[in-house]
């Protein structure tokens, strides 16, 4: 392995709450090459978010830190770009207008006003928004909107991507096309990825490694997996490659399994709709997770509902 | 009938004037009507049936200068007030085009006398006292626009400079315009020393009273609004790094701009309400020195010019808000 790229060494991560301070991570160790595509997986208030607004220098780690090309994050920036889980566009400017701002905050100087436009158009054409240039984010449907803030992170050229669970608002057919663009550019651009998910499914097709995070609170990393299928990846070819489905089945493994509480010990009835019923089982975990402390630790913190 | 007309209509009509009679007709349905008739018909049965209530009311109401005045006796001193009015106007033009003739003949007689110009000294009448109250408000109301915004601004961006000024704000809010008018008359006439003043004074002490009455609802509401910004657009400013100015400019304003507009918009009604109070009392031009003037006159015509200017204060009023909301609807991107 080449020397990282960006590196995240023993974090830990303390949030203030009445009831005492209320450790959100703890030990964290991540290393990333460039141009790797890292997919975050854990269950819901396993600190996912918080590990990537660390790395977006939007939350401080109250212990150990962060460091991209040798130097160290301590405030958000452009070459940080982040997909929010929801768009996050200003509703009173256009689309268009919601990727000018970014272009121009970023190649202000690099760039001319013709280069600029061009640029603008060709990432929104990107993402398939390039005939609703002049509709306002109040207009166009939440998925749409998710693929214009898709486009304005791409539009900083940045050298590490942050996505917060980039897709889980867009429907299937969408998800899958961006999932592939996302591939694509991802190979031209030679780009970093970071991405929170919790599609299994998801996390397979695009990483090269996929870091599995244990319950929190206190939360780390507890596996990694590194996904060597050849690259360009296609899903339909994939769907029964043994390679493949063994991948899946050791995240699922991890996730309920490994990570589940004690009361659901018993492995998941159907691995197949596993990734749609995702979102569900994560939240049962999160509400179970007040109750239960994860396997292998005990903890005096009050396990609050983290807001991270 | 009809159908037989709509088929001609369609034969010899081109295609555009064929489809605007259909969209004609598609209107003149009859929920549409109804629509109509409530947004028209209902408000003027209102105003009918006040009107009716008020004449029947009206001479009921004895006063030492007589009966209280109906519609029609307010309708006619309206009518007088405006006479009044154009006579003043003509005396005016009267007297400038006398005023020039003169002087005309005295520099004809020698190039290099002095001339003296005189505005014409005739009493404002009450159109021009609402044309001193309009300007009045104005440029209270735009001066305390100007301090609203931005110190609401600072007060929404910064938590610690909320928590110093919040008390201050709270305790001066619910001033009455007429305990801040004696202060202020006596502060503008002891630092408002010129001998070819800008202003008059009395214009100066109307202004700044509305203006230190108006500017609350502006200042408090623009400071929520900055305050309530989307936390995630705030994240995004932070990923872009934008600078100060660029995130107030393109950031927080246009963010807060509908709680800015529903500020202004108290504070404009608040401003028209504290000047009407501020020029009775100080006996500083406008509409208040029209009614004041009006009650101490005590002819039996009084309390129909009073009249009159009560529903002219209203209507101007309503007027202004009106103006704000197209405003409104101008600037701000939600509506």
């Amino acid at each position: 392995m080449s020397k990282p790229h960006l590196e995240l060494t023993n974090v830990q991560m303390a949030f203030d709450t009445p009831g005492g301070p209320f450790i959100a991570l703890e030990n964290v160790d991540l290393k990333i090459r460039k141009g790797e595509f890292v997919s975050l997986i854990g269950h819901s208030g396993c600190g996912k978010s918080t590990v990537l607004n660390i790395v977006a220098g939007l939350l401080q780690a109250s212990r150990g830190g962060c460091v991209l090309d040798g130097h160290e994050v301590n405030t958000p920036g452009p070459e940080r770009a982040v997909v929010f889980q929801n768009h996050s566009l200003m509703p009173w400017l256009t689309v268009y207008q919601n990727v000018e701002l970014a272009v121009q905050q970023v190649f202000r100087k690099s760039m001319s006003k013709a280069e600029r436009r061009d640029w603008i158009l060709h990432n929104l054409n990107l993402v398939n928004m390039g005939h609703a240039l002049d509709k306002r984010p109040g207009e166009i449907s939440g998925g749409m909107a998710q693929r214009v803030g898709i486009a304005r992170a791409l539009a900083m050229k940045p050298s590490v991507l942050l996505m917060d669970e980039p897709f889980g608002a867009l429907d299937a057919l969408t998800r899958a096309h961006l999932q592939d663009s996302l591939m694509e550019i991802q190979q031209d651009l030679n780009s970093t990825v970071i991405m929170i998910t919790h599609d299994v499914d998801e996390a397979v097709l695009l990483s090269d490694r996929i870091v599995m995070m244990t319950n929190g609170p206190a939360a780390t990393v507890g596996e990694e997996l590194h996904i060597k299928l050849p690259r360009p990846r296609n899903r339909v070819a994939l769907a029964d490659h043994p390679e493949y489905v063994h991948y899946r089945q050791a995240v699922l493994s991890f996730l309920y399994e490994k990570q589940s509480f004690p009361a659901k010990h018993t492995p998941p009835r159907d691995t197949s709709g596993a990734d749609n019923n995702a979102d569900e089982t994560d939240a049962a975990a999160s509400t179970f997770a007040v109750h239960t402390a994860p396997s292998g630790r005990t903890t005096q913190a009050r396990p609050a509902e983290e807001n991270a | 009938m009809t159908t037989l007309n709509q088929t001609r209509n369609q034969t010899r009509l081109p295609v555009q004037a064929q489809l605007w009679l259909r969209s004609v007709s598609d209107k003149l349905t009859a929920r549409n009507l109804a629509g109509a008739a409530r947004q028209l018909l209902l408000p003027a049965i209102g105003i009918l049936l006040f009107l009716g209530f008020w004449h029947l009311a009206a001479p009921q109401v004895q006063t030492s200068l007589g009966a209280f005045p109906g519609p029609a006796q307010v309708l006619e001193q309206s009518g007088q007030l405006w006479q009044e009015h154009s006579d003043q106007r003509d005396r005016a033009a009267k007297f400038v085009t006398m005023q020039e003739q003169r002087n005309e003949r005295i520099l004809a007689d020698n190039p290099d006398a002095e001339v003296r110009i005189r505005s014409y000294p005739g009493a404002p009448t009450f159109f021009d006292q609402i044309v001193t109250s309009l300007g009045t408000v104005l440029a209270g109301f735009v001066l305390a626009t100007l301090i609203a915004v931005p110190l609401g601004i600072i007060i929404g961006l910064n938590r610690h400079f909320s928590a110093a000024v919040n008390p201050l704000i709270q305790i001066f809010k619910p001033v009455s315009p007429l305990a801040w008018l004696p202060l202020v008359t006596m502060v503008v006439s002891a630092t408002y020393v010129s001998d070819d003043p800008m202003f008059e004074k009395s214009f100066l002490t109307s202004m700044i009273t509305v203006t230190l009455c108006s500017l609350w609802p502006t200042l408090i509401n623009t400071s929520v609004g900055v305050a309530a910004v989307n936390p995630d657009l705030l994240n995004v400013s932070k990923v872009l790094q934008l600078s100060f100015w660029t995130h107030v400019r393109r950031v927080v304003l246009p963010s807060s701009i509908p709680m800015i507009f529903t500020g202004l918009r108290v504070s404009l009604g608040i401003a028209w309400m504290v000047l009407i109070a501020a020029e009775m009392l100080a006996q500083s031009p406008g509409l208040g020195k029209f009614v004041w003037d009006e009650f101490q006159n005590g002819s039996s015509q009084s309390l129909s010019r009073i009249m009159v200017a009560v529903l002219a204060i209203g209507f101007i009023g309503f007027l202004l808000d009106r103006i704000m909301l197209l405003v409104q609807k101008k600037v701000a991107w939600n509506e």
